[in-house]
């Protein structure tokens, strides 16, 4: 096996070695390593298929914004993940990764016959192609492209790891920890700053941590040896938190940020275990410091995505950092001083290297130094063209002309095993303009910068475009001494001396002889787009950016274009005539690189998912086979499955017991609220549609409560338990929004009134029981207490104890059969159940769900307010005029009730309907209309409740209809899938009309 | 995500709060007077502001009280923050 690890580094250590497997094969390195170094240090270029043309694709760079080399880790159906970039993911034993998007295997897949028929797929292949035969689409068109779609695959069952959010707040985040970030940060924390520094590699330092040219020192040491004693000597402060493996996904506004913490990615698998995986950082920090750096950008020129290409810096890093060279054979493509860097550095370690610049000339220190050492440099060339199907073998260059626009003379071919190239750097303003702020181009070197601050940040370093060690230095410490106004003097006598200069030709889509339209010049490497699309794109008409972006896809992989997005800026603009800081960039997005769900979710997933409230009978609904139904965040028993009924079944049986003897419900979830002060009852007047200032004390009310548009809102009984003193219901969803209402109400409109408001839902059991048999069983829980209709009628309340414990019971009724709820604190509630179901059982007592509250309660016709109403039901379309009263000069919705859309005699209505066929239920939702000939046909309304009735042996229906007031005894037609339900408009009471049973 | 300076308790994060729209609309004191026209002006109509606008937030998840912010919403910055009742600050226009 080759080894391309030629020299030993401190950040690899050879005393440990780590197996993994790539492709199934088994492979070593060592730690420290990321996947991609060790992949190289295997001679491992090749590591995907693009995602359109099935290219054979190597690893490009070093870090996030590697667009080829994502693979697939692991292969369990729980842990695996897609997408991960070889060049983050820090190399552990047992490592499993696997090449994506080819097909059988990365060296041989089928789908590579895309690029010998890439003519006939360009740009918007997709929206021109697939539009005819109309039928295609479904069956033929759509399972294809779902077929090659994506990239990667999911895990199939839940994953099993563990996250976690944590909530941090800090003077100053520091955002980067290469050279200014750490400048930075010391600052900050030796000023009294509580500094928070995030940097997402494993180690601190940036890119000048392996930087050890001669003609770049600090304070005459090498500028990697300084910067060593810095970290050094930021570890040493007190008050600056250091996190690593840590990157920022999102900048929010007001210095709302996340961070996701790495903890366990790094480790082999039985390390993993029971750890958190990683932490979301929810930080709010008075003042950001951004010191992300700068990337480097790619050349576009004909061939340049073949395997065993890229960056050039990329391939120092590999070379000094890791130990690795990226060939044997290396050719550096540049524009600008950096690749020369590079150049002598895999001199030095004695690889054959040489040059091509796109300059005519330059003379900085560092080209003197190259030349010096003999290292060929080919000035004012370009590469026009490169060979070698699974890695690069050699290339050609030609030299350019004086504008050049274009190549002259002959192709001089050379070979190789490696090509870097160096387009410049490209700052990476991701966390400026995430926070709000806008940018400005710098012509002299193509790059977008900083600009206006929205927040309370500052981009310092090469994120802000200062790119040679002594600006970086200097101008980051003179703005941070301005931005919090300090004046720090560490770093007044640091003496720098760097032969780096800016000097660049910047040349978006190089030049060639051969037409365009032949070559493949890749812009985004991800997704396929080549500088021939772009133009196709403008020729097509396409102008703004943000369309062309869509249009050919560029910038729009997992890699979210950082390689691309300027060459693709830059081409519009030159091939459109106009200077490209007038083109705007397209939006950068969170997250900066992608995130899990897992890190997004944190602790909230399996029963955290949702906050879960159980009343304090619960545990015996779950004894007694209660099926429960979520009602908001309540459980609530939906139907006890005695003896393994089916829901049908257990329904018929409660409803029936609870009218012929009696039934027991857990009212507990009803929102509850306690309204006391003086003016309570004028609050209750302005706040509900009917009058309370004459409810005497121990009475009960049912009040219903309108929107200030006039629909019904929320309804409920209210009692009155003293003269200042009341006690309302509301339902159960409503609760909460009833409360904010209400409060709203009275803290902007009426504070004037002397009204106190609070829940006490969870303060309070209720145990509701209804049926024939209900006071006997009141009898035996109460003995003392005087059940008679004179001394405790319908709609009223009284106080008792149970067993010394206090009660409040109220006879009211939402199933129209004789009712009492009996209320008490909540911590005696089961024990208040269990007494009432063993009080019961001689009568048998029969508790019931939410499912049979619903079939009484529409037996008499009540409304469940959400379920018949929808926010578009006034009081009258309910047929509840009676309600509403006429005295009152005011109440919330009043006005609207005789809006001119309010009292429209065609608004939908309340009806009760029967169908012809009593046995056939009545799909909720169903459609209702009175003519199926007629098309379109004219739909009248839809079913809101239906159920079978025991008590009355057939099935009834509740309905809005358009002008159902109107229709009683109407034949009206349900139009289903299969046949056609006739049904008859009734009254919406169908038992007991003449309320008998409440007084039974 | 905006920090809050709920008047009653200090700086709160924006998801203890909810937002209650356009605030100083004022319900007519005696709506029988008015014509439809009238109270769907009341009713339905809202500004909606590029730049400075006044609105109400309620720390629902705090101390419950509602109160007056005036934001730009051209930025997201808050201005100023006012209890209910309090005039709005007159160098805001």
């Amino acid at each position: 096996m080759p080894n391309y690890r030629i020299h030993k580094t401190e950040y690899i250590d050879e005393t440990k070695r780590v197996s993994f497997k790539y492709d199934g094969k088994t492979y070593f390195g060592y730690e420290g390593d990321t996947l991609a170094s060790a992949l190289l240090a295997n001679g491992i270029h090749l590591v995907g298929r693009s995602f359109k043309y099935h290219r054979p694709r190597g690893i490009v760079s070093c870090g996030a914004e590697e667009p080829n080399a994502i693979c697939q880790i692991g292969s369990k159906k729980d842990l695996t993940e897609p997408n991960v970039r070889a060049t983050e993911l820090e190399l552990y034993e047992g490592l499993e990764a696997s090449s994506q998007n080819c097909w059988p295997n990365v060296k041989f897949d089928i789908g590579g016959i895309n690029n010998f028929i890439s003519p006939l797929i360009p740009a918007g292949f997709y929206y021109k192609t697939f539009m005819w035969p109309k039928s295609f689409w479904k069956k033929v068109y759509e399972p294809l492209i779902r077929l090659s779609a994506g990239l990667g695959k999911s895990p199939t069952e839940p994953d099993p790891d563990i996250y976690d959010h944590k909530y941090v707040h800090y003077d100053v985040l520091v955002i980067g920890g290469g050279v200014s970030g750490i400048i930075a940060a010391k600052m900050a924390a030796k000023n009294n700053f509580k500094t928070l520094l995030v940097d997402d590699k494993k180690i601190l330092g940036g890119s000048t941590i392996y930087q050890n040219n001669e003609s770049i020192k600090i304070d005459d040491k090498l500028s990697n040896e300084w910067l060593k004693n810095e970290i050094q000597e930021i570890k040493k402060l007190s008050n600056l938190t250091i996190k690593t493996r840590t990157s920022i996904a999102a900048y929010h506004g007001y210095n709302f940020l996340l961070a996701k913490e790495n903890l366990t990615d790094h480790l082999p698998e039985e390390k993993k275990k029971n750890k958190i995986r990683q932490r979301l950082w929810k930080i709010r920090a008075k003042k950001v410091i951004i010191a992300t750096g700068s990337i480097e950008r790619p050349l576009v020129f004909n061939n340049n995505d073949r395997p065993g290409i890229l960056l050039s810096n990329s391939i120092n890093k590999y070379l000094d950092y890791y130990g690795v060279t990226c060939g044997e054979n290396i050719i550096l493509f540049t524009n600008n001083d950096s690749a020369y860097e590079t150049s002598i550095s895999l001199h030095k370690k004695g690889i054959k290297n040489i040059i091509v610049d796109l300059r005519k000339s330059a003379s900085s220190e560092l080209i003197k130094q190259a030349e010096s050492l003999g290292i060929k440099i080919y000035f004012n060339h370009v590469v026009t063209n490169t060979f070698g199907y699974r890695k690069i073998n050699s290339l050609e260059i030609m030299k350019l002309s004086e504008d050049g626009n274009t190549t002259v003379g002959n192709k001089i071919r050379l070979s190789c095993d490696c090509l870097g190239m160096s387009g410049g750097w490209t700052p990476m303003v991701h966390m400026h303009t995430q926070s709000g702020g806008k940018l400005d181009f710098r012509d002299e070197d193509q790059v977008f910068l900083p600009k206006e601050n929205s927040e309370d940040q500052i981009s310092v370093g090469s994120c802000n475009g200062d790119f040679d060690l002594e600006n970086i230095i200097d101008k980051t410490v003179n703005k941070i001494n301005k931005f919090l106004d300090i004046d720090n003097q560490d770093y007044r006598d640091t003496n720098i001396i760097c032969s780096k200069e800016n000097d660049k030709r910047n040349i978006w889509l190089l030049p060639n002889k051969i037409p365009l339209g032949k070559t493949k010049c890749f812009i985004d490497f991800q997704n396929d787009s080549t500088a021939k699309d772009i133009k196709l794109a403008l020729k097509e008409g396409f102008r703004s950016i943000e369309h062309v972006k869509r249009y050919t896809t560029t910038g729009m992989a997992t890699d979210q274009g950082k390689l691309s997005n300027m060459h693709a800026l830059g081409i519009i603009a030159d091939t459109a005539g106009v200077k490209m800081g007038t083109l705007g960039t397209t939006t950068f997005r969170p997250p900066f690189t992608p995130l899990t769900f897992g890190t997004l979710v944190g602790r909230n997933v399996g029963k955290f998912f949702e906050v879960v409230r159980k009343t304090s009978m619960h545990e015996w609904h779950v004894e007694n086979n209660a099926e429960f139904e979520n009602v908001g965040q309540w459980k609530r028993p939906w139907y006890y499955a005695k003896n393994g009924e089916n829901m049908h079944d257990a329904v018929q049986r409660e409803s029936k017991a609870a009218r012929d003897s009696a039934g027991i419900l857990d009212a507990s979830t009803l929102g509850k609220i306690d309204i006391q002060g003086t003016d309570a009852s004028e609050f209750l007047n302005r706040v509900y549609t009917n009058a309370w200032s004459k409810l005497a004390i121990g009475k009960c009310r049912y009040g219903l409560m309108l929107n200030e548009d006039g629909m019904v809102y929320d309804d409920g009984v209210t009692t009155r338990i003293s003269e200042n003193h009341y006690l309302m219901t509301t339902t159960t969803g409503g609760a909460a929004n009833v409360l904010s209402k209400l409060e709203d109400y009275l803290q902007t409109e009426w504070p004037e009134l002397d009204v106190y408001l609070t829940s006490v839902t969870d303060h309070y059991s209720t145990a509701s029981i209804c049926g024939p048999n209900s006071k006997k069983i009141l009898k035996k829980l109460f003995p003392n207490l005087d059940l008679s209709d004179e001394n405790f009628p319908h709609m009223s309340f009284k106080e008792d104890k149970l067993e010394n414990i206090n009660c409040r019971i109220m006879r009211i009724s939402f199933t129209g059969e004789l009712s009492y709820e009996i209320n008490i604190e909540s911590k005696y509630g089961n024990s208040l159940w269990k007494m009432c179901i063993e009080a019961g059982k001689e009568f048998n007592l029969t508790p019931y769900g939410t499912e049979t509250m619903h079939l009484l309660r529409a037996e008499k016709g009540f409304i469940i307010v959400g379920q018949d109403t929808d926010g578009t039901m006034t009081p009258s379309d309910l047929q509840m005029d009676w309600i509403v009263s006429k005295k009152k000069y005011d109440f919330i919705g009043k006005r609207s009730l005789y809006r001119s859309d309010t009292i429209r005699e065609d608004r939908k209505q309340l009806v009760g309907l029967l169908t012809d066929d009593p046995k056939e239920i009545l799909e909720e939702g169903a459609q209702i209309v009175s003519d199926i000939k007629s098309k379109p046909i004219d739909m009248l309304g839809h079913i809101t409740s239906s159920y079978f009735s025991p008590n009355l042996n057939k099935s009834i229906a509740l309905a809005v209809v358009r002008s159902g007031k109107t229709m009683k005894g109407q034949k009206l037609i349900i139009p289903m899938e299969n046949k056609n339900i006739n049904v008859t408009v009734s009254d919406t009471i169908f038992l007991d009309k003449e309320n008998k049973r409440l007084n039974a | 995500m905006f920090l809050i300076n709920c008047p009653f308790c200090g700086e709160r994060d924006q998801s203890e709060f909810s937002s209650g729209g356009e605030a100083h609309i004022v319900r007519p004191k005696q709506p029988t007077e008015l014509s439809d026209d009238e109270w769907a002006e009341y009713l339905f109509m809202r500004k909606n502001i590029k730049g400075i606008q006044f609105e109400r937030w309620n720390h629902v998840h705090g101390c419950r009280k509602w109160f007056n912010v005036v934001r730009d919403t051209s930025n997201d910055k808050i201005l100023s923050v006012y209890k209910m009742g309090e005039k709005p600050p007159v160098n805001y226009k």
